[in-house]
């Protein structure tokens, strides 16, 4: 709508008409309060806090209902607005229990601030308040009525916004009530967005309840751990014996590509870290058992181990395996040390999407991938395959909230009939399994119309669709990894005929896309460049070996032949997530750097104990290619990043780290952090402690900021501002090199949904207890035995 | 669950008076509890389905309204009125009487499922005050007496 | 059944069939049935609103508002379909009018209807009738059954081409439903919460499309507005208030009953002649004119003629018709409790002020009345009540302060006299208990 001019409080406003006041009053640097109003959620009218005086109207106005016109002239503060605002807070401390001391939300509280500021100091109240008990709906959401004010926050984000509806209102006048959707408890998808959003502290979560208080915490933005989704999430951390202990996980800044959302694994599980299984001590086995080792101890034995099979045996002879969930520049680290210090390409990871064939696909069009922002302002979304919902919180979320929001298109085509078919203006169900066929149909191929035909979607239908989609201009075409290989080329090439459209290749974890960016790949350098095509980064780090590696598979396979001496696995558990005899690993040297006793822990010779996500800075890529930061928050004493112990390796095995880590300046002496003591979050005191002492912390060879700079400067579509990546904003990575076709078996997805999550949610008793509560039977969970 | 023929029918028409489905939510479930006695958990369970409703949804109604109830009443609802004009002409005291009479208090129902006793807001009886309410019957202009006969007459009628 | 009662200076229209069996098609029909509508079906739809407009017909529910003017606000043209919903959710304390309508001229609500639906070019009107009216329900939808039997209702009624369906609605207990946008929301089966406005029904009603509220005595005036003539019923009444309504006397009085005389007739009047003044040898304390929702007036302020805005002139309000006489035996406190019980228990409680504000009065009134209240108290009713007053999202929340305000300021000494007997003056002189049950 045309712009219009209002007075607010004798200040001129300009604003397009037909926003709401209070969104022109905020504009103009005026806050005008409330409860109710939340921004993007439907309109209520009910708490009655954000009264203003227009002219012309006898009464006071609700500014979240009211719709600005042309001449307005608007007053949000006079003793008559002054005393309806100290009015409704009075009405609400009425019958609101003033336990704050031991409410959650003290210290955190609208209620509290609107007290202060409308100075409701005198109880007028001398009536026994209405009481409840407080209700546990689920392992997560707890609900003490007499604290609601009912704002209708949770109801409507619940239904709204994450399309469950698990929440309403029952009974009327006093006795409202916010009602779960399975009359005494709740049955959904346990985000928390409820607890989140909740003004006060009715709704308060079984994660955080009553453990601390807000002001005690330290609070820490980083990206989480668990999907690939990459959402920025706040953690709040506490001292704790063992180290720093996470508390609590939020986004209430909603600074992050996720805005105010989070899910269950955002937001509440972070608690695997603190599992008791958790490994803090490095293991060698001894006398055919694990047996606890100094980190010295156990780096030297392997650094010198891994030297001794390189030197007589050759590099051929080493595998490394890497981690979805490591940081880039680990993960960057790890390829670089295994071509240079282990002189081998055996380098491979659990793919769950095929990026390379992406890269070959695109062709060089790296400016074809969308950004999850993208995906919530598109106009048009195609979704072939995955189940965003279950594998994909926030592109679930950004892709309903634009359906509802912006009234965009969404068109699915999936053989089962996913919950995003709600938002659908298009919903296609081929045979099951058949979406690459779909493909191929939307690429051109008039014959499989008649194969895609089902009972729902007709031929006819198939046709109808591709004509609508022809007919979109900048679509975001999203694939799950149903779509592999030479389909994926197909599907591009069907992408690359329309207007602007751009593409998400979905994969499973946190920083798988990092991963495969950051060439933990047989055949692949950093960026998706083919090993013949790998100048630049020969040309700055010296001779690699040559001929293509081995992947998971092939290094499994020649392992019980003596084709495979030493095995390094570095966050992951090929054992427990893949169908692998462990019989065929007996004759190699293995050595597992994890956070758990992992099936393939078990079998290893020496465990390393690592530090998660959460304890370590770096940056993870999310499944878009926006790239964003991971900062500290937790501490594990015992625990070392996954980036020190490979520089302590190289080192252990003789190698001039100098090699391996850009850091410090010519002729510049680098203190490894003995001086301090080999405790965990070395690395991270060191950067304090050089920070400190005006010092650059890349002065430090575990400082993780040294190899990104020469990602910047190697990798292909990491050109990226370093200044905005600090200050906490993402920053979109392309898909540049030239790729490479695989062979399609090689993707395996995670299969993880809402409440599992790889190796991360065996150790989490929240997602644990939550399936329990779910399906009434005991979850996998690990337990001490 | 089963309703009568004369419910499926009223049904069926009233669901073709609205443009959705949920708008015959309200009067469909007062039917629904004129059947059932209350709105048990397989009466909402049928009616969400039918209008293709959350059964959460459909509780969130059923506890606005002040007719509808989830829980057994007796045979006979007695719903005296003590609002104003009422109050003025003795409302409560035909509801104090009432539940020296039935020996049960607001809310209850007498043991053997014959009465159940409330008090409620204006039934739009002012002019005839004080006034009750057994089912759907009104009973005005009355007295003590004349609420003795009432009880009397559904006590028979409810005992044959 | 309901009692008929009759008064000389009654000036019989709406009522002018009560007693007569025009519950019968066919005798509606004698009874000048189905006229009106036929009538206006040859009118040009601007002609009708206009006329109803010039009659001076305010609504009947309790706003008052000019109905002619809210039939204007209706788009002539709107891409959504047009509604007609007809109130008859009939639940103000003090109010049984509508009861009388349905129960004996059933036709008239639903000619009215057919009249507005054809003014305003709507095909579909519901006639929307409290739960609690059952017997009322059952009348009204054989009154139904019966008109689309004769062709009355359904595709081309009267030979005019103009298709209208109308329905029968029930609630199911809610007198908050009884606000139009929260009929709406009932209506479409859900919590009767008020809408957002604006957008006002008229232009965003039923499923999105505009819609005509009406109160089922305003339906029923309209026949006979249009077989009698806009001046002819505008004459009736004093300036912009006309024709008769409907007045719903109850309490303390010798004759109450349901009485229609001219809108502005006199409400000392309407007390000690048509309603036959107080029983035995007691005085009046006050009156509430216009349902619960109105300022009290006391003895003193009740020569005053009843029309909406010689009501609004002594700070009350004509409201829905109903006027309840309180004798000197009469409690204040107790009648500002039960009031204020009423209003709490009727919230919807989608507000703060309304929510919270009714049950703390309540908590108050209730302490105070059984002898716990403490002097600031007093002046705590005030405030709280002003605080909710013009601050709701609905009128509900206006409606349950502006009496207890009245009572507060009119009759404070009532309210100190429950201090200092630490309990109700009138229960311990036994008063209340003496109160004879009138047959």
């Amino acid at each position: 709508m045309a712009d219009v001019n209002i007075t607010i409080d004798s200040k001129p406003v300009r604003a397009p008409g037909g926003t709401l006041l209070i969104e022109a009053c905020k504009k103009a640097g005026i806050e005008v309060p409330s409860f109710c109003y939340y921004p993007n959620l439907s309109l209520q009218g009910a708490c009655r806090m954000c009264l203003v005086k227009i002219e012309k109207m006898p009464k006071l106005q609700t500014a979240c209902t009211t719709m600005i016109t042309e001449g307005m002239t608007v007053t949000t503060d006079s003793p008559e607005i002054h005393q309806a605002r100290k009015g409704m807070v009075e009405l609400l401390l009425g019958n609101h229990p003033l336990d704050c001391p031991v409410c959650d939300a003290g210290g955190e509280c609208e209620l509290q601030d609107m007290t202060f500021s409308y100075g409701a100091a005198e109880s007028k109240f001398i009536d026994i308040k209405n009481h409840r008990d407080e209700q546990q709906w689920s392992p997560v959401v707890y609900f003490d009525r007499p604290r609601c004010i009912l704002c209708y926050r949770c109801v409507r984000i619940c239904g709204e916004g994450m399309d469950v509806w698990a929440l309403g209102v029952e009974n009327r006048g006093v006795n409202s009530i916010i009602a779960p959707n399975r009359q005494d408890h709740l049955e959904c998808e346990e985000c928390g967005m409820c607890i989140d959003i909740c003004p006060v502290g009715a709704l308060t979560s079984g994660a955080y309840r009553y453990k601390t208080r807000p002001w005690e915490m330290k609070h820490v933005d980083t990206t989480c751990t668990h999907c690939a989704d990459g959402c920025k999430t706040t953690l709040g951390v506490r001292r704790a014996p063992a180290g720093m202990e996470i508390v609590r996980g939020d986004n209430r800044d909603k600074s992050g590509i996720n805005g105010d959302f989070l899910c269950i694994k955002g937001r509440y599980a972070f608690d695997f870290a603190h599992h008791q299984q958790r490994i803090k001590q490095p293991l060698i086995r001894k006398n055919a058992r694990l047996t606890p080792a100094s980190w010295e101890e156990a780096l030297d034995l392997v650094g010198k181990r891994f030297a001794q099979v390189r030197d007589q045996e050759g590099g051929t002879r080493i595998g490394v395996i890497g981690s979805n969930r490591t940081t880039n520049e680990e993960n960057y680290l790890l390829q670089k040390f295994a071509r240079l210090v282990l002189k081998t390409n055996n380098v491979d990871h659990h793919r769950t999407a095929d990026f390379p064939a992406f890269a070959a696909a695109l062709a060089g069009r790296g400016d074809r991938t969308a950004t999850m922002r993208e995906v919530y302002h598109a106009s048009a979304i195609l979704l072939i395959g995955n189940d965003p919902t279950n594998r994909h919180p926030l592109l679930a979320w950004q892709i309903r909230n634009n359906v509802r929001l912006h009234r965009s298109r969404l068109y699915v085509i999936n053989s089962e009939p996913i919950k995003l078919r709600r938002q659908a203006s298009f919903f296609a169900q081929p045979p099951a399994g058949s979406e690459a066929r779909a493909v191929e149909f939307l690429a051109g191929e008039e014959g499989a119309a008649d194969a895609l035909a089902t009972s729902s979607t007709p031929a006819q239908r198939w046709r109808d669709l591709r004509e609508k989609l022809r007919s979109e201009q900048n679509l975001i075409i999203i694939f799950g990894s149903e779509i592999r290989g030479r389909d994926l080329e197909k599907l591009v090439k069907f992408g690359s005929t329309l207007a602007q459209a751009k593409f998400v290749c979905l994969s499973d974890y946190a920083n798988s896309r990092g991963a495969a960016d950051m060439g933990l790949y047989p055949d692949l350098l950093p960026g998706y460049l083919p090993l013949n095509q790998g100048t630049k980064f020969r040309d700055d780090w010296g001779e690699l070996p040559a001929a293509t590696g081995l992947d998971l598979g092939e290094m499994i396979g020649i392992a019980n032949e003596g084709g495979l001496r030493a095995l390094y696995v570095v966050g992951s558990n090929p054992l427990g997530r893949l169908p692998i005899d462990p019989f065929l690993l007996s004759k190699t040297f293995i050595v597992v750097q994890d956070m758990f006793p992992t099936e393939t822990a078990a079998i290893a010779d020496v465990v390393l104990p690592a530090a998660n996500a959460y304890e370590k800075s770096g940056t993870f890529t999310n499944t878009c290619g926006d790239l964003q930061l991971v900062r500290k928050a937790g501490e594990i004493t015992g625990t070392k990043p996954d980036f020190e112990i490979i520089v302590r390796l190289a080192s252990a095995a003789g190698f001039d780290i100098r090699k391996l880590v850009p850091f410090g300046k010519r002729g510049t002496h680098a203190d490894m952090g003995q001086s301090r003591g080999a405790q965990a979050g070395e690395a991270d005191r060191h950067a304090v402690w050089l920070e400190a002492h005006g010092l650059e912390p890349k002065l430090s060879p575990f400082d993780p900021m040294a190899i990104l700079d020469e990602i910047e400067r190697l990798v292909p579509g990491y050109e990226v501002s370093r200044s905005n990546l600090l200050a906490g904003n993402d920053q979109h990575t392309t898909v540049e090199g030239p790729g490479m076709w695989h062979d399609p078996a090689l993707i395996i997805p995670a299969r993880d949904d809402l409440f599992t999550s790889g190796t991360l949610g065996r150790y989490s008793r929240l997602l644990n207890s939550v399936i329990e509560h779910r399906q009434g039977v005991p979850a996998g969970e690990v337990v001490a035995g | 669950m089963k309703f009568s023929p004369q419910f499926e029918q009223r049904f069926e028409e009233m669901v073709s008076h609205y443009p959705t489905r949920r708008s015959v939510l309200v009067p469909t479930l007062l039917y629904a509890q004129d059947e059932t006695g209350y709105l048990s958990d397989e009466v909402i369970r049928e009616l969400a389905e039918r209008l293709e409703l959350t059964e959460l949804e459909v509780r969130n109604v059923i506890s606005y309204y002040s007719m509808l109830t989830t829980r057994p009443r007796g045979k006979y609802h007695v719903q005296v009125c003590t609002n104003i004009a009422c109050l003025l002409r003795g409302g409560e005291e035909i509801f104090e009487h009432c539940r020296q009479t039935l020996g049960i208090g607001g809310g209850e129902t007498t043991s053997d499922g014959l009465f159940s006793l409330a008090e409620v807001e204006c039934i739009g009886a002012c002019s005839w005050a004080p006034a009750v309410q057994v089912n759907y019957d009104f009973h005005e202009n009355l007295t003590r007496e004349e609420m003795d006969k009432i009880l009397g007459h559904y006590k028979k009628k409810g005992t044959q | 059944m309901a009692f008929l009662v009759s008064h000389p200076d009654e000036v019989k229209i709406v009522s002018q069939r009560f007693g007569l069996g025009a519950i019968s098609i066919d005798r509606y029909l004698e009874l000048n049935g189905y006229k009106a509508i036929q009538k206006t079906l040859a009118m040009e739809p601007d002609t009708i609103i206009n006329e109803i407009k010039n009659s001076g017909l305010r609504g009947r529910g309790g706003a008052g508002f000019n109905t002619g003017l809210k039939w204007s606000f209706v788009p002539k043209q709107a891409p959504k379909p047009k509604y007609v919903l007809c109130n008859g959710d009939e639940s103000e304390p003090g109010t049984c009018k509508d009861r009388l309508i349905f129960e004996h001229d059933p036709h008239a609500v639903i000619e009215g209807a057919m009249i507005a639906a054809f003014a305003v070019g709507a095909h579909t009107a519901y006639i929307y009738i409290r739960g609690e009216y059952r017997y009322l329900s059952l009348i009204m939808q054989k009154a139904l059954a019966d008109a689309y039997a004769r062709g009355f209702l359904g595709k081309n009624i009267f030979g005019s081409g103009y298709d209208l369906d109308i329905y029968w609605h029930g609630g199911a207990g809610a007198y908050e439903v009884g606000e139009e946008s929260a009929l709406m929301e009932s209506l479409e089966g859900k919590r009767g919460i008020p809408r957002i406005r604006p957008p006002f029904p008229a232009v965003v009603g039923l499923w999105g499309g505009p819609t005509v509220i009406n109160n089922a005595e305003t339906l029923a005036s309209i026949p006979h507005i249009i077989l009698g003539g806009a001046d002819w019923y505008a004459s009736l009444g004093p300036p912009k208030n006309g024709g008769t309504r409907l007045f719903c006397l109850s309490g303390h009085l010798e004759r109450p009953g349901v009485y229609e005389l001219p809108m502005g007739y006199n409400l000392k009047k309407m007390i000690f002649e048509v309603g036959g003044g107080i029983p035995g040898s007691r005085k009046l304390k006050a009156v509430v004119p216009g349902g619960s929702s109105t300022p009290c007036l006391t003895a003193d302020e009740i020569d005053v003629p009843m029309d909406f805005d010689s009501l609004m002139k002594r700070g009350s309000m004509l409201g829905s018709g109903g006027v309840i006489a309180l004798d000197e035996s009469t409690c204040i406190v107790q009648f500002a409790l039960r009031t204020m019980k009423f209003y709490q228990h009727e919230s919807c409680g989608w507000c703060i002020p309304c929510r919270e504000g009714t049950d703390w009065l309540k908590k108050t009134l209730a302490r105070f009345h059984a002898g716990g209240g403490i002097r600031k108290d007093i002046d705590n009713m005030l405030y709280l009540s002003e605080n909710m007053l013009g601050r709701t999202f609905c009128p509900l929340g206006d409606a349950a302060a502006m009496p207890t305000i009245a009572f507060v300021k009119k009759f404070r000494s009532e309210f100190e006299a429950h201090l200092e007997a630490r309990g109700c003056p009138f229960e311990k002189a036994g008063v209340v208990e003496q109160l004879p049950v009138l047959a």
